[in-house]
């Protein structure tokens, strides 16, 4: 880690956005991971897309468990709310508190151990639930907290630092998540931030379970030859399935040339996603074709980036379940406890 | 642009703004980090090597240093250089047994230097260690030149110019004041090996304006600050008129001030910020109450009876015509009631005793022809430097000539080829001490620039000789080192280690990294995460990167040498290293020792 912190001095000619913030407002502080892991460049890529998006940092909210991934919310956005929970618990607590004021933009920040170990019953819930908020995984096959051993997306064949070879299948994240339903699931590299942001984007504006899988290289162990998970050879085997670009609701999309291969994907408020340059006629609307597909490159060993599947319809935990809009500490007491005559008559109706 | 050789001693030379624009390229990251540790013998030394007169420096210099600085750039005001360079000569022991000595035995060459100005004395001071027999002629009865007449003793003490010209002359050089050189041609006719015209520029400008000789009250600038400094001059009028914004303008109505001026007015012709005076020399100037009168053009002197009784400017306004050139518009006419008028227009060059028959060439504004690589003239064996070189210029560059005259006289004295001088070296070090620890301060300080404490406005006045300025305390001085971004320290970058993680691009607090695609220059520089605008920094392009064949990009212009990226870098791509560039000496200079082929 680094003694010193971050200089608040930065490029005078460096743009503002529309709140009048500088990339620089939605720092955290200093990283304490190992120096080159690949969760800063995703905590840089977040605070990249919040600034783009003009997002109010207050507005936010970063939930995690336990682990490397977990400690990241401390990295970006240190203006905005946080709760670093229990071990495979952050989907809970994220629905507890989306729950009582969904006004909020809501991040969960977890990896392949807290989401896909301790956490999987979780994980496939909040999915299930279709839990308003970006889920995003800092997939790195080991943990690292405890010195490296195989996570549970290790790759068959893959090998431990000191060459050890894992035998167990893995838990493909967003093969999972398309299975369980999710409306918006992708997969970025941390070492690719051009095509990482517009996917987070993509995530923080999709209403309901956005699931973004982020390969993220453990510097200290899994960076080796040998690892599926290391810098070499997730750029030796990602393709990305299509160049994802992300359209505000004002903006206009301006059709070049190449305008016949642009594939419009539209969100809930009104802001789209342009797919261009699709690989193979992939289209991520499908989510049985998308499936199969993934699951052909899963075998192949090919490492398939790029936002794979959206349901443009889908309709999160809120909407199915006609919840007031108003966040709950903006109600008015009465209105929030009615008092014993309304809880009597209530009660009543199930009689 | 392929990738960039950092083994160009020039490339990492550049970086270090400071030491860059220095003529003589004084190590200054390196002097004021040895301030900082309490070091002030070692700073003033380190110094002296390549500017030889710290203390006089230290107050007066021209500091293009400051406004190069790289913190300038970041927030507008740059570490305060040259009052630190100050402390170190004011704060340092006896270093007398650290200074070069001439050696018993002589190498049998005698040099003459004509003017015992800062040109003459650099040469002097590389050439006296080496056994040269150096003599200097001074038409005056003092050593120092310009810097001893044309400077006021309130902002450079006698002292001070006493002891470092000491140091050189103490070395045994036979010094002859009062000896004035009033044929070239005699001179030449002597046993000298060589010779060095380091006569400064001492004659003023004049202004031709009706009346001007109509009165003996209106005086040329450096002449009559020269009247002051050998007490031949001791007051002036109540209402003085200043012609001129330049340096030696602020110089005259300062002193004005001192010998009984009340109402001292400084007139300029154009508006202030094209005004030829350094900015705190401006400043120092209003805080005196001086009033600065702008956009005024002389006109005329208004003398009654024989009395110098006003002077009439014309009130202008400026602006750019179609070819882009100044042109003014008169608003009005203003005649300003005073006593006494100095001119203070400009200086230039003054050859008199120099024959125009013994093949030394001038052009046509009677300026010599000098090789601005040996600065030798089109005659063999003499050489010019300082103001009389190339027209007016300043202390440091005056220095910096010395030093490239002095290897030229050495060359020729040896019979060697003066334009064979050896290169530049830079010599890289790593600062790493630990797992994110370094050898140097790599914080960065949000302190703003310390002002330097002044004698109070009551009490400066009460004599010439009161020296304004204080001088940083040591604690003041630590303070503002901690200013200096350490940009000798450099981040140097290995390709085939970089493994593209990203870290260094995050982390940096002034996005000056990018990974991209190589490409030309202009067009890189538009591709990259900050906007790249200015042109004079340099960009560095690394060689293909490992996995993705992409190079490192680094815009070297905001890059505040924190080390982060250096620390954040997982497989040590990155490393600080200290740059020290090496700018050889005519001590320096191998030569064989034969005898010159003809004299």
């Amino acid at each position: 880690m680094s003694f010193i912190s971050k200089p608040r001095v930065g490029h005078p000619a460096l743009q503002r956005n529309e709140l009048g913030l500088r990339q620089r407002d939605y720092e955290g502080t200093i990283s304490t991971l190992c120096a080159g892991c690949g969760h800063d460049s995703i905590s840089a890529a977040l605070i990249q897309t919040f600034f783009e998006l003009n997002i109010e940092p207050y507005r936010v909210a970063k939930i995690s468990g336990i682990g490397c991934s977990s400690k990241t919310p401390a990295y970006f956005l240190s203006q905005s709310h946080a709760f670093n929970s229990v071990h495979g618990r952050m989907p809970s607590v994220t629905m507890g508190a989306n729950a009582a004021n969904c006004s909020m933009i809501f991040v969960g920040i977890s990896g392949d151990g807290d989401s896909l170990s301790i956490g999987m019953g979780q994980f496939c819930h909040a999915i299930r639930r279709n839990l308003n908020m970006a889920y995003i995984i800092e997939n790195n096959g080991v943990y690292g907290l405890t010195k490296g051993q195989f996570s549970a997306t290790a790759d068959i064949g893959s090998t431990a630092k000191k060459g050890e070879v894992n035998n167990q299948k893995p838990i493909d994240a967003a093969l999972t998540a398309i299975n369980q339903g999710a409306g918006y699931v992708a997969r970025g590299f941390s070492g690719d931030k051009e095509h990482l942001v517009p996917l987070l984007k993509g995530a923080l504006r999709h209403k309901g379970m956005a699931l973004v899988d982020i390969i993220s290289p453990c510097v200290t162990f899994n960076d080796h030859q040998g690892s599926t998970k290391s810098y070499a050879h997730t750029r030796e085997h990602f393709h990305q399935l299509e160049q994802t670009d992300f359209v505000a609701p004002a903006e206009e999309i301006t059709v070049s040339n190449e305008g016949r291969d642009l594939t419009p994907v539209t969100l809930h408020d009104g802001s789209r996603i342009l797919l261009r340059n699709v690989k193979n006629g992939y289209d991520p609307r499908d989510q049985a074709a998308a499936f199969a597909y993934l699951k052909n490159c899963q075998l192949r060993g090919e490492i398939p980036t790029g936002l794979l599947f959206i349901d443009e319809n889908s309709i999160d935990f809120h909407e199915r379940n006609n919840t007031i809009e108003t966040p709950l500490i903006d109600l008015a007491h009465e209105d929030i406890c009615p008092g014993a005559d309304a809880l009597a008559d209530m009660l009543g109706g199930y009689r | 642009m392929g990738p960039v050789d950092t083994k160009n001693p020039d490339y990492y030379h550049k970086v270090v703004d400071c030491q860059w624009a220095c003529p003589a390229h004084t190590d200054v990251p390196g002097y004021i980090r040895l301030i900082a540790q309490g070091r002030f013998d070692d700073a003033y030394m380190l110094n002296r090597e390549s500017n030889v007169f710290p203390g006089i420096l230290g107050r007066v210099c021209d500091r293009p240093c400051e406004s190069a600085c790289r913190r300038g750039r970041i927030e507008e005001k740059p570490v305060a250089i040259c009052r630190l360079k100050r402390v170190a000569a004011d704060l340092r022991d006896d270093i007398s047994d650290r200074l070069p000595t001439a050696p018993k035995q002589k190498n049998g060459k005698k040099i003459a230097l004509i003017g015992a100005g800062c040109a003459s004395l650099t040469v002097a001071n590389d050439l006296l260690p080496m056994g040269y027999e150096v003599v200097i002629f001074e038409k005056f009865d003092t050593t120092g030149g310009l810097m001893r007449t044309n400077i006021p003793t309130f902002r450079l003490p006698p002292k001070v110019l006493d002891e470092e010209i000491n140091m050189i002359v103490d070395m045994g050089a036979d010094l002859r004041l009062g000896h004035d050189i009033s044929s070239m041609k005699d001179l030449l006719d002597e046993d000298f090996d060589a010779v060095f015209v380091g006569s400064g520029a001492p004659r003023g400008r004049n202004l031709e304006v009706p009346g001007r000789y109509d009165s003996d009250r209106i005086y040329i600038g450096i002449d009559w600050l020269e009247s002051v400094a050998f007490e031949h001059i001791d007051s002036i009028g109540e209402n003085v008129v200043i012609v001129g914004g330049g340096n030696t303008a602020m110089d005259c109505c300062r002193t004005s001030l001192r010998l009984g001026g009340k109402r001292v007015m400084v007139t300029a012709r154009k508006p202030r910020h094209l005004l030829k005076a350094s900015d705190w020399e401006l400043e120092d100037a209003e805080e005196e109450q001086i009033e600065l009168l702008l956009n005024h053009a002389p006109l005329r002197m208004i003398v009654e009876n024989g009395k110098l009784t006003g002077m009439e400017f014309a009130r202008v306004e400026w602006h750019e015509d179609e070819n882009g050139r100044l042109q003014s518009t008169e608003l009005g006419r203003v005649i300003l009631p005073c006593d006494d008028v100095i001119l203070a227009v400009g200086q230039e060059n003054a050859f008199s005793f120099m024959e125009r028959d013994i093949g030394i060439e001038f052009d046509q504004w009677d300026v010599p022809l000098v090789d601005p690589v040996t600065f030798q003239s089109t005659r063999a064996g003499v050489f010019f430097g300082g103001d009389a070189a190339f027209g007016p210029k300043n202390i440091i560059w005056a220095v910096a000539h010395g030093h490239q005259a002095a290897i030229s006289i050495h060359k020729y004295c040896h019979g060697e080829d003066m334009t064979e001088r050896l290169p530049d070296q830079v010599t890289m070090e790593s600062t790493k001490m630990g797992m994110h620890e370094w050898s140097y301060s790599n914080d960065y300080d949000t302190g703003a620039r310390r002002l330097v404490p002044h004698v109070s406005l009551k009490e400066r006045f009460k004599k010439l000789d009161i020296e304004v300025e204080l001088g940083f305390t040591a604690d003041q001085a630590i303070a503002e080192v901690e200013r200096c971004l350490n940009c000798d320290i450099q981040t140097e970058f290995v390709a085939k280690r970089c493994i593209e993680c990203d870290a260094c691009i995050d982390i940096c607090p002034v996005d000056c990294l990018t990974m991209t695609a190589d490409g030309p220059e202009a067009e890189l520089r538009t591709r990259l995460s900050a906007p790249s605008t200015n042109l004079e920094q340099a960009l560095f392009v690394s060689e293909a990167l490992p996995q993705t064949g992409r190079a490192m990009v680094k815009d070297e212009d905001l890059c505040i040498h924190c080390g982060l990226c250096a620390e954040r870098c997982p497989t040590a791509a990155w490393d600080m290293q200290k740059s020290l560039i090496t700018i050889p000496q005519a001590a320096d200079q191998p030569v064989c020792q034969k005898q010159r082929r003809s004299a």
